[in-house]
C-alpha cells in the first residue's frame, strides 16, 4: 500500500468541497473494497477522506411510504432491519447472499454501489486492463473469462459488476441520492451504473465531486412474490456467476407485473423492461417463462469460457420466476 | 506517490504524519500513534504485541484476522486503525476471564475444533460475534454465517459442533 494522508470530514458540505479540490483523494467508508484495492496497488489515492462520522447512518421512512437507507448503514443493518425484512425481503435476501458476516458488518450501502469489478485482470497490475489503465487493452476478452459479462459488453471491457445488493435495488427501482457542489440530486437506479463502452474506467454516473448520501426504496417492496437466486461456484461466500432478482405482482396464478434484474452478466445490474413486459397477463408456468428468459438473453454473447452462462441464466430465470410466483419460502 | 505527479491537486496535502488515536483494547484504554495506512491487524500485532490475531490472506478472504469491534466481528486486515478511533476492540486475548476460558474457547477444546490452530483465534472471535447476533438457529445457519472463516485443515465439522455447544449454554453434548 502506498503512503497517503488522512482527514476526517466533519459534515457533508466539507466532504464534497474537499473531494472537489483534490483529484487524488478518495472517500473511505467501510473500506472492504478500497483497502483491498490499495493493497494491490490498483487504487493509489494520495489522501483518504473519512466519511464514517457523517450523519448518514439511519434508516427512515420517506413521505411517499418508502424507506430511506442512509449511505453509511452497514449491509448487516440493512439486511436485518425489521422494516427491510418485512417489506423488502428481496433486498435482505440479496444482501445476505453476498460476502461474509464480517464483511457485511463493515460494508456500507454507498460503498456497495461504488465497489469495483472482481475481474482478475483488473486486480493484477502486471496485465493490461482498460478499466485500470485506459488504452492498455483488455486481457479478459481473449483470456480466462469464465466470470465475465455476456450482455452489454464492449471491445474495451467485459467486466461484471459484482454486487448482489445492487441487483435487488435495480429490481426495486431504488433512487440514489447524491450531493455535490450544486446541491442534491436523485439518480434512478437504472441510470446509476454504466455500460463500459469506450470508457470502461468509469463505473458509474456519480460525478467525482459527488457523495452518495442515501438510497431510497419506493413503497412497493414486492414482499409477497419475490426471489433472489444466486448461482456460484460454492454455496457461500463467492461472487455470482449468475444471479436474478425476481419481483412479481400476482393475481391468482396470473402475473400482473414482473421485474427481473440480472447479476453476474453485465457491467451493471441488467434490466430489460420490454422483455419483462412479456410476462404480464401470463400464468407463471415454465412454458410461459422460458420465452421471456430467451428474450432477456437474446443479445447475449459469450467469450469462450463463459458461454455456459447463457443457458444457465435462462434456466435460473425460469426457476426464480416460478418460485417467486409460488411464493415459496416467503415470510 | 509524489504529490507533484498527481492530477488535479490544487490544495496542500495534510502532512504524512502520525495521528493520535484512542482504542479500548480488551478493556484497557490505549493512546496510540498510528500512520494512516496502519491496519488494525498490524497495530494489534506489531505495536500492541497481541499476536493471537493472525494474518492469513490479508485481503478479507480467510477470516484469520477476525476481531470484535464494539461487539461485532470484522476483518481487521481491511480496517484502518485510524478509522476506528474511539472504538472498543476485543481480540482472542480478551475473551477468557482470568484462567477461565470463554465458553466458545472451552467448546473448541471439548470438540477438538482445530488442527494446526492458525485460523482458530479468528474462528473463535467470529463464533463469539455469531452467537451475539442471535441469527443462527441451526447447524446449516452456523455453516452459512461462519463462511467468512476458512480452515485449511478442514475441521469444519468440529467447529460447527463446538459452536452449537457454546450457543446452547456451553454444555458439552447439549445438542446431540
Amino acid at each position: 500500500m502506498n503512503a497517503f494522508s488522512y482527514t476526517r470530514a466533519p459534515n457533508v458540505a466539507t466532504a464534497v468541497r474537499e473531494i472537489a479540490q483534490d483529484g487524488g483523494a478518495k472517500f473511505i467508508a467501510g473500506g472492504t473494497n478500497l483497502i483491498d484495492l490499495m493493497k494491490e496497488n490498483v487504487e493509489r489515492p494520495a489522501r483518504l477522506i473519512d466519511i464514517n462520522r457523517l450523519p448518514m447512518g439511519q434508516i427512515q421512512a420517506t413521505p411517499d411510504g418508502g424507506l430511506r437507507l442512509g449511505a453509511l448503514v452497514t449491509n448487516t443493518d440493512v439486511a436485518y432491519h425489521e422494516q427491510v425484512e418485512r417489506r423488502y425481503p428481496l433486498l435482505s435476501k440479496a444482501i445476505l447472499a453476498g460476502a461474509s458476516a464480517q464483511l457485511r458488518n463493515m460494508a456500507t450501502v454507498g460503498g456497495n454501489l461504488m465497489q469495483r469489478t472482481r475481474c482478475y485482470y483488473f486486480y493484477d497490475i502486471a496485465t493490461p486492463c482498460n478499466k485500470r489503465e485506459p488504452g492498455s487493452g483488455c486481457s479478459a476478452i481473449a483470456g480466462f473469462n469464465r466470470i465475465h459479462a455476456i450482455l452489454g459488453t464492449s471491445e474495451q471491457c467485459i467486466a461484471v459488476h459484482p454486487s448482489d445488493m445492487c441487483v435487488a435495488l435495480a429490481a426495486l427501482e431504488a433512487i440514489v441520492r447524491a450531493t455535490g457542489p450544486n446541491g442534491e440530486r436523485a439518480i434512478p437506479f437504472a441510470e446509476f451504473h454504466r455500460l463500459p463502452g469506450d470508457t470502461p474506467h468509469i463505473d458509474t454516473n456519480l460525478k467525482p465531486d459527488e457523495i452518495i448520501t442515501a438510497v431510497d426504496l419506493p413503497a412497493n417492496g414486492f414482499a409477497q412474490h419475490h426471489e433472489y437466486l444466486k448461482v456460484r461456484d460454492r454455496t457461500s461466500y463467492a461472487f455470482a456467476l449468475f444471479s436474478v432478482a425476481a419481483a412479481l405482482e400476482m393475481d391468482g396464478q396470473t402475473i400482473k407485473e414482473a421485474r427481473l434484474a440480472l447479476g453476474g452478466v453485465a457491467h451493471k445490474p441488467w434490466r430489460d423492461p420490454q422483455a419483462e413486459a412479456l410476462l404480464r397477463g401470463k400464468d407463471a408456468t415454465p412454458n410461459n417463462i422460458r420465452p421471456v428468459a430467451d428474450a432477456l438473453l437474446r443479445d447475449a454473447k459469450g467469450f469462450g469460457h463463459n458461454d455456459f452462462k447463457i443457458e444457465l441464466a435462462k434456466r435460473a430465470i425460469v426457476r426464480a420466476v416460478t418460485r417467486a410466483a409460488a411464493a415459496e419460502g416467503q415470510p | 506517490m509524489n504529490p507533484a505527479t498527481r492530477q488535479g491537486t490544487k490544495i496542500a496535502d495534510p502532512p504524512l504524519a502520525k495521528h493520535s488515536i484512542t482504542l479500548k483494547v480488551n478493556g484497557d484504554t490505549k493512546r496510540l500513534e498510528v500512520m494512516p495506512w496502519t491496519t488494525l491487524l498490524d497495530l494489534l500485532r506489531e505495536q500492541l504485541n497481541l499476536t493471537g490475531t493472525k494474518k492469513g490472506c490479508d485481503h478479507g478472504q480467510c477470516g484469520a484476522c477476525t476481531v470484535l469491534i464494539n461487539g461485532r466481528r470484522i476483518n481487521s486486515c481491511l480496517t484502518l486503525a485510524i478509522v476506528k478511533d474511539g472504538a472498543e476492540v476485543t481480540t482472542i486475548e480478551g475473551l477468557a476471564d482470568g484462567t477461565a476460558l470463554h465458553p466458545v474457547q472451552q467448546a473448541f477444546v471439548d470438540h477438538d475444533a482445530f488442527q494446526c490452530g492458525y485460523c482458530t483465534p479468528g474462528q473463535i472471535c467470529s463464533a463469539v460475534g455469531l452467537i451475539g447476533e442471535r441469527r443462527a438457529k441451526s447447524a446449516d445457519d452456523i455453516r452459512e454465517l461462519m463462511s467468512g472463516n476458512i480452515c485449511r485443515c478442514g475441521t469444519y465439522a468440529q467447529i460447527v459442533a463446538a459452536i452449537e455447544q457454546a450457543m446452547h449454554g456451553g454444555k458439552e453434548g447439549a445438542t446431540q
